[in-house]
Parts: C-alpha cells; structure tokens; sequence
C-alpha cells in the first residue's frame, strides 16, 4: 500500500464531526475538523467536498467563520441520499473532506461601497461567512443589509444570530417568510420585496445573492430596479458537481464551470445564460 | 514534424520489429485491430493482428468493414475506440476507504500506472490527445492518473492514406497530415512496387527506436509519394464543417428552432459522447463490500444526454432532449473555445458514423449558418 498521493485533488482527507447542531426541521449543522492538517482557510463563499462512507460525496458550503479555520462548519439539508447520511452523522463519526473548492464573495474588492446580501432559504449559509469577514472589519464597509427569505417561520435558519444581528445598529436585517400562521408578526413575501425597503446607496452598491435560480433571478431585477449597477451584483450558482476541479463536466454553465470559476459569479458573466431555460 | 533528411523507409518486417522493439522496452504494445466487425484498438503482438486488408465505409449511421484489394495495415479512416480509452480510461478505480468503529482510513491505488506504445495514431487523434491534455493537465488541477499514463506513452502516428464517408480533419485544421505530439509517424505505401512504411520520427527517443530497426534512407521519390498520398486523403474528406465563425453562430442561435428538429431525432443514447475522442466528461459510483467496512469510489465515463448528468436537488437542469443535444454541441464547438482556447472537435466523424439516426454535427452547423446568410439575402 502506497502512502497517500497529496497531489490527487480526488482523494479525500478523512476527518471527523466535532459537533451537530439542528437548525430547523430538515436541515443541521455540522463543525468538521479540518482533516489532515491544523487548519483548512477558505473564503467566504467557498465550498468543501464531503464524502459519507460508501455512500457518496456531495458540495456542501462552507457556512462558519473564515477566521476559525481550524473548524469547518458546514449548514446540510437532508433533502438526497448523500445529504441525509451527512446530516446523520453524530459527533466523532467519520468524514471525507476535499477542499476548499471555488470563487467566493467579493468581499475585499466591496471594501468601501455598502453591501445588500440577498438570501433565500439555504442560501443565507453561504452568506453568512461573508458576513462574519465583513463584521469583523465592519469600518471598513459603508452600510451593510441582510435581506433574508425563508418558507415559513419554522424555516428561519441561525434564528438566534439574526436576532443578535437584529439589534446592531450597524446593520440592517430584514426577515421575510413565504407563508405564516397567524402568531408570525413580521413581514410575508418574498425575499425580494424587501429591497426597496432597504436603505442604501444603489450608487455605490455591491450586492451578494443566494438561494433558488429563480429567486436570483428576481433578486436581480429589483436590483437593477433600485438602480444598482449590474457590475456590482454577484450570485452563487448551484449546479451538479461530480469532482469540483473542472474535470469531470457536469457543473457546466455555459462556458463557465460552477465549481472553479464560481459559485460565485458576476451577474455580467452570465446575464445571457441566467435568462435562457435548461442552459 | 522530423527534418526529411531524417525520413526513412522500413518494410513490414520493419513494422513487425517496431512492435518487438517497444515491447522489449516494457511497453504495452496497443494498435488497430479487428474486434466485434469494427476496427478497434486493443493490444498487439505482431503485424498479424492488424486489420490487413480491410478498410472501414462510413456514413450518417452506418459502419461497415470492407475487403481491400491489398494488403494494407492501416487502409481504413477510424473505428469507434479513441486512445482515451487508454489515456482516461472508462472505468478507474480512484481510491478506496476503511472503516473500523468511528476511523475512516483511505487506501490509494498503487498499482504502477501501464506504459503504452500507441501505434496507428492519425492526425485528428493527436489532435484530441493535445486537447484532453488542456482539460486534464492545463488547468490548476492536474489529474494524476491522467498525467501517468499520458507522460509514459510512446506514440507512432499514422498518416491517413483515406478518408472516411464522415471525416472532417481537414476543415477542423486538424489532418490529415500528422504535424506534432508524434514520436514516430508512418506513412503507408501500399501499391507501387514493394508495401513499405515512410517513417520520420519526431521526438530524439523516436529516433532512436527508428536506430533499431531494419531501415534504409527514404529515396526522395517515396517522400514525394507520401506526401501525394495525405494530399490525396485531404481533398476526399467525406464532409466538411462549414468554414464560418463556429463558436459564435451557435451562441447567436441557442433558441434557433433547429434544436427541436434535432430533439425529433436524437434518443439520447449518448454514442456521440463515448465514441468522441475528447469528450471527457466522469461520474463517481461509490459503492461498499457485504461487511460493510471498505468502500470503493470508482470514476466512470458519463454523458451529458442522461438525465442525472444535470440533476440538482428539485430535477434535472436540461431535461428536454433538446436542451442535452444543444448542451453536447454548443459545448464540443463554442464554450470549449472559451473554456480550453480550442475547438473541442478534431473533425474525426466518430459522432456521425456511430449516432443510430445518423444525426450529422456538420450538416446541424450548415442548417444553423445557412440560415442566417438566407436572412441576411433577404
């Protein structure tokens, strides 16, 4: 038996769940240890490979903090085969890690402009680690908004953080939910409509967008709406992976691969793909 | 291309020897033969297994072997194998993993990755090779697996004596003159006077198994020959791609109605993508033993035309036939370009002769350019 081949970017570093946390009825959060090494940086928007024992290997975000790499947090619903054996695993439990994979936020090139996030659903865990990075330089950042739609109440992922993140002056959150009972008291919609309730400047503006396709799609256009630049807005794709490395083909946008030219990519780079059906 | 000074000529005992030369050097001898009524590639181990005297008919669906009225090795165009079979095999396993308890411990394939000699390489196949090494070794990832085979292969490349009904190379700019990535090249003189092989070598190593084979200096009357010969196969292509921006006018066409005349055809079978020779693309199966303690994670060719290739959580992202053809083509002749910096399509045929409807990339490319030059007529 040969010793590993590090330079195979195909072969995963095995590695184990420190802790599993619920988050809302089908979706759980996982902190990984790095896996072969003491620490695993990423940035913001960036995603890992995760391999389930036997069962498969799937890209899950990298939902945590970018200044605590030496834990990868990752936000899972168990909505497939692979997806609900990882959202199975307990702490200790074994997993394969690849990664990071992919092009993340923009956050250092906002630097000096005000930042409008947009997430739908699950899209809020890619997002949240661009928020952690902009936070903790939050100077450096004009006005920061969160605008964040769920299905319901029951929905609402990191609840207990958007409501710390609720009551920061230095930050406007904005909650909407698709359908509620009658004990919801904020606002039912979608996530969209709460762009022009936002304050900034549409001018000097970068916007980051996650969720479903065409939930982004719309995203765009009440951004474009309210006057942003297209330049600035940003989206993260989400397409079939196989490897994440470009060769195996199934992530294909058009002429851009998801997993390494995105999954974040420019509005500008596939605003004529975004519009057509089955690209 | 080696200097023509360097040109020799060799006999069929020559060829037969080159097989014996590069198999005492360890190499896994891999040619043409005759397999299951096509010519195929497979290993060899004389001149015997060749397809002597046969010749390939190809057309829109169709592939026949034929009776030459020669001896000929290589007297047909190309069969339904391409060297990637060899190079980015249909099935490798990538690792494998065991578990004891709460421990996962993954096992690396060691096996020594084979050293292949290719002989009957044509100018559209190294142009492929060239390609696939763009997608496998040209990007911030290297495929190690890839990379071993690739680096280890001795190549002796063929120049095609005749074209096939669906070959193309000359239009792609990609044949049928073998130009480079060689390090022997063959070409076959069949009829006038004695069967003997033009064998210029272009890399120093392929000189020097030229050293050991029984060869006499080219007289300049066979080089003048050979080279009638590949001019002769370049103007017989049996299709043509039409000489116009490809990559741009199917970006201008991605709703052309086209797409649902060639979705009344297609079955989605994916021929055209596993007989290509730089189609590339690989699924992963990952699978575990009865006890339940070692998986094995296996890579597999795949194709665009399933419908799981573009499954996301909530169904497949092309799930009209439609949408999968236009993602096959539009890739193969447009994204690849922006992707790679070259056209994914050497111009083989392989797609046309080996598509049960007979489903013809070239006329699909007229259909979309003759159409825009009638609306600009009008």
């Amino acid at each position: 038996m040969r010793l590993s081949m590090p330079s195979d970017p195909m072969r995963p570093a095995p590695t184990r769940v420190l802790t599993r946390r619920r988050e809302v009825a089908d979706t759980w959060t996982l902190e990984l240890e790095p896996g072969g090494t003491a620490e695993r940086p990423f940035a913001p928007g960036q995603f890992n490979m995760l391999y389930v024992f036997g069962v498969g290997e799937i890209p899950i975000s990298l939902s945590g903090d970018p200044a605590s790499p030496h834990r990868q947090v990752h936000t899972v619903r168990a909505v497939g085969p692979v997806s609900r054996a990882l959202a199975a695993l307990g702490p200790d439990a074994a997993v394969g890690v690849r990664g990071p994979f992919g092009q993340g936020w923009p956050v250092e090139a906002a630097a000096g402009a005000d930042v409008v996030l947009i997430a739908g659903g699950l899209g809020l865990a890619p997002l949240r680690p661009a928020l952690y990075y902009i936070l903790s330089r939050r100077a450096r950042y004009g006005r920061v908004v969160l605008l964040y739609g769920a299905r319901s109440p029951g929905d609402i992922l990191f609840r207990r953080e958007l409501e710390r993140w609720r009551r920061r002056t230095d930050l406007e959150v904005r909650v909407t939910v698709d359908h509620a009972g009658s004990d919801w008291l904020g606002r039912v919609g979608v996530a969209t409509n709460l762009v022009p309730l936002a304050s900034f400047d549409p001018g000097d503006t970068v916007a980051f967008v996650c969720g479903p396709e065409v939930m982004m799609r719309f995203a765009v256009a009440a951004l474009r709406e309210a006057g942003v630049d297209t330049a600035a807005i940003y989206l993260s794709m989400e397409r079939n992976m196989k490897c994440a490395i470009g060769h195996c083909g199934h992530c294909q946008f058009g002429p851009t691969f998801v997993c390494k030219d995105g999954p974040v990519l420019s509005f500008e780079r596939i605003r004529g793909l975004l519009s057509r059906k089955e690209i | 291309m080696g200097k023509t000074s360097d040109a020799a000529l060799i006999t069929r005992v020559g060829v037969q020897r080159l097989i014996e030369v590069l198999t005492a050097r360890g190499y896994q001898v891999i040619g043409p033969t005759v397999r299951n009524g096509a010519i195929g590639y497979d290993a060899i181990a004389g001149i015997g297994d060749f397809p002597v005297g046969w010749t390939d008919e190809q057309d829109g669906g169709h592939y026949r072997l034929r009776r030459r009225d020669d001896a000929a090795f290589f007297g047909y165009a190309v069969g339904p194998h391409s060297w990637k079979r060899y190079l980015h095999p249909p099935r490798l396993r990538l690792w494998r993993a065991q578990r004891s308890g709460d421990e996962m411990r993954i096992i690396d394939e060691d096996d020594e990755p084979p050293r292949y000699a290719f002989i009957g390489v044509r100018a559209c196949e190294l142009n492929a090779i060239a390609i696939q090494d763009k997608v496998f070794l040209g990007g911030p990832y290297v495929d190690p697996h890839y990379r071993s085979r690739r680096e280890a292969i001795f190549t002796v490349a063929v120049n095609c004596a005749v074209a096939g009904g669906t070959c193309f190379c000359a239009s792609m700019g990609t044949g049928p003159k073998v130009e480079a990535g060689f390090d022997l090249a063959l070409t076959e003189i069949v009829h006038d006077g004695e069967h003997r092989f033009l064998v210029e070598p272009g890399t120093d190593f392929g000189a020097q198994v030229l050293a050991e084979l029984p060869y006499r200096p080219a007289p300049p009357a066979d080089i003048d020959t050979a080279r009638a010969i590949v001019e002769r196969t370049a103007q017989s292509m049996g299709r043509e791609m039409p000489a116009t921006d490809v990559p741009a006018l199917l970006r201008r066409n991605l709703e052309h109605s086209r797409w649902d005349d060639v979705a009344e055809r297609c079955l989605t079978c994916g021929n055209c993508t596993m007989v290509c020779p730089t189609c590339f693309c690989t699924s992963v199966e990952d699978e575990t033993d009865l006890s339940g303690t070692m998986a094995t994670r296996t890579r597999r060719w795949d194709s665009c035309f399933t419908m799981d290739f573009s499954y996301i959580h909530g169904g497949s992202v092309r799930s009209s036939t439609r949408a999968r053809y236009r993602q096959w083509m539009t890739h193969k002749l447009s994204t690849w370009v922006e992707q790679f910096g070259t056209s994914g399509c050497v111009g083989c045929g392989r797609c046309i002769s080996w598509c049960p409807v007979g489903i013809d990339i070239t006329e699909e490319v007229r259909v979309l350019h003759e159409d825009e030059c009638d609306g600009d007529d009008s």
